[in-house]
């Protein structure tokens, strides 16, 4: 079990929360010029680390919001994001 | 014409509830039938800080805190999301209130008070039973009174929310769906509480 540390309601435990994959994969910027391969990359192809993954994760049974952590996948070690005090700004 | 009529997701279990419930170590009870109004608008706004007067406290900011102004209760749920609890019947009154702050600005507002419904539990015992179902610490040392927070108890989603710390007294605000099933589990993890037990 881990403790996942969401940025509004604290450390709570996983079974709280929903994951949401890897962080930082953006929507191609110009969709009908992007090749099926790129396209494939954007839809399918993740990360798979041994070690510090970044990753988002929605705090489903509390404040219903997403945010970022650094997970280690070795160890389970959850740290939070960098930019954590600037993800709790409110987004809709 | 038909008469109005409302009967509470747990109006069958009174009698359950009240022969699991032990004198002077722990007692559970619905309150039923209390308005809830959901509201969701930008904290940093105008129209949020015209709500707070209208309403006569300010929306709370702090995750988990609970606003109190007279017979309302405002929960925070979110950063920009509230539950604003009061008498039975006075959601029309509340809404009213909330819209004329807004005067028009971007914002939610919902009468939510058939969605859930809150199990009251008080007693010496109330924070044990909590926890048989809830990995929160109650401790007053960190869930002080007036303060809530949406976590799990015994698998199912709910509200708590400290209304005392002496007694002490909870709320379980719950879903009406998983009313009956949440008053199972807390009738039966009372049952080790007394000998009045089915």
């Amino acid at each position: 079990m881990m403790l996942i540390p969401c940025p509004w309601c604290g450390p709570r435990n996983e079974i709280e929360f929903h994951y949401g994959g890897q962080a930082d994969v953006h929507y191609p910027s110009d969709p009908r010029s992007t090749s099926d391969e790129d396209w494939a990359h954007f839809l399918f192809f993740r990360d798979n680390p041994k070690g510090v993954f970044t990753e988002r994760w929605s705090h489903a049974a509390g404040c219903r919001r997403w945010f970022t952590v650094h997970r280690d996948t070795v160890t389970n070690e959850i740290h939070p994001d960098d930019s954590a005090s600037a993800a709790r700004t409110v987004t809709r | 014409m038909a008469e109005p009529y409302a009967e509470s997701p747990l109006a069958t279990y009174t009698e359950v509830l009240s022969r699991h419930s032990v004198p002077g170590r722990i007692d559970i009870a619905e309150r039923p039938f209390v308005a809830q109004v959901d509201v969701r608008v930008d904290p940093k706004s105008p129209a949020a800080e015209r709500i707070g007067t209208a309403l006569g406290a300010m929306l709370p900011n702090q995750p988990g805190e609970v606003a109190v102004a007279g017979e309302l209760s405002v929960l925070w749920l979110g950063p920009d999301e509230w539950l604003i609890l009061g008498p039975e019947g006075s959601q029309e009154t509340i809404q009213d209130t909330v819209n004329a702050a807004l005067d028009g600005d971007h914002a939610a507002v919902v009468d939510v008070s058939a969605n859930r419904t809150i199990l009251s539990i008080t007693g010496p015992k109330t924070r044990e039973l909590l926890n048989k179902g809830c990995a929160l610490d109650l401790h007053p040392r960190s869930f002080a009174v007036d303060r809530c927070a949406q976590t799990m108890l015994a698998r199912a989603g709910v509200i708590l929310v400290c209304r005392d710390t002496q007694l002490p007294s909870y709320w379980v605000i719950v879903r009406s769906s998983f009313a009956r099933y949440v008053a199972d589990w807390l009738a039966d993890a009372a049952v080790e509480y007394g000998s009045g037990s089915g």
